[in-house]
C-alpha cells in the first residue's frame, strides 16, 4: 500500500512536470526559451513517470526494461536539446531580446 | 490504480494533441522538431502505460527502440539543419 502511494506520488508529479514543459513550449517567446523549458521538463516529467511505472511493475524483467528506458530518456532528452539548439544557432536563429519587441 | 493510468494516458494525449499546436505554428524549423520530440516523448509514455494496462510486456521493447528512432530522428534533422538542408523560414534579421 505504502508502494502504491510512493508510485501515485511520482507519476502526478511527472505528469506535473510533462504539463509544464508543455505549457513552456506554447507560452514563451524564443526557440531558446521553449527548448529550455521543453527538454528539462520532457526528460525530469518522463523519468519521474517510468519511475513509478517501474515501482508498479515490482521486482523483474519489465521493471528492468522501463529502468533502461529510464537510462535512455535521461541520456537522450539533454542530447538532442543541445543538437537542437546548436543546429538553429549556427543556422542563423538569433534569441529573443525585450529590445526587438516582435513578441 | 488502474483509472489513474487511463487517466494519464488521456492526460497525455491531450498534452501531445497541446504540442501539435507549436509543430503546425512554429515560425522556425527548429520550433517543429522540438515539438516533435515532445510528441515523440508522450508516445513513448503511452506505449509503457498501455504495456500495462493491457498487459502486454513485448510492449515496452517496441517503446525502447520508439524512443531511440525519435532520439535519432531529432539528431538527424537538427544535423539537416545545420548543414543547410532544411529551410528557415524566419527571415535574416
Amino acid at each position: 500500500m505504502m508502494i502504491q502511494a510512493l508510485a501515485v506520488v511520482l507519476m502526478v508529479a511527472g505528469l506535473g512536470f510533462l504539463m509544464f514543459g508543455t505549457l513552456g513550449l506554447l507560452r514563451l517567446p524564443d526557440l531558446y526559451c521553449r527548448a529550455h523549458a521543453a527538454t528539462k521538463c520532457d526528460a525530469l516529467g518522463a523519468g519521474l513517470t517510468l519511475l513509478s511505472l517501474a515501482i508498479l511493475a515490482g521486482p523483474g524483467g519489465d521493471a528492468l526494461r522501463i529502468l533502461a528506458l529510464i537510462a535512455l530518456v535521461l541520456l537522450a532528452s539533454p542530447t538532442a536539446g543541445h543538437a537542437l539548439t546548436r543546429a538553429a544557432w549556427h543556422a542563423g536563429v538569433r534569441p529573443w531580446t525585450r529590445e526587438r519587441g516582435d513578441d | 490504480m488502474t483509472a489513474l493510468l487511463w487517466a494519464a494516458v488521456f492526460f497525455l494525449l491531450v498534452n501531445s494533441l497541446a504540442c501539435l499546436w507549436r509543430v503546425l505554428a512554429g515560425p522556425v524549423m527548429a520550433d517543429r522538431i522540438l515539438g516533435a520530440n515532445v510528441v515523440a516523448t508522450n508516445t513513448m509514455l503511452v506505449l509503457v502505460l498501455l504495456a500495462r494496462l493491457l498487459d502486454q510486456g513485448f510492449w515496452l521493447d517496441v517503446a525502447i527502440v520508439y524512443g531511440l528512432l525519435s532520439f535519432t530522428l531529432t539528431l538527424v534533422a537538427s544535423r539537416l539543419l545545420e548543414t543547410g538542408r532544411l529551410r528557415i523560414e524566419e527571415p535574416e534579421p
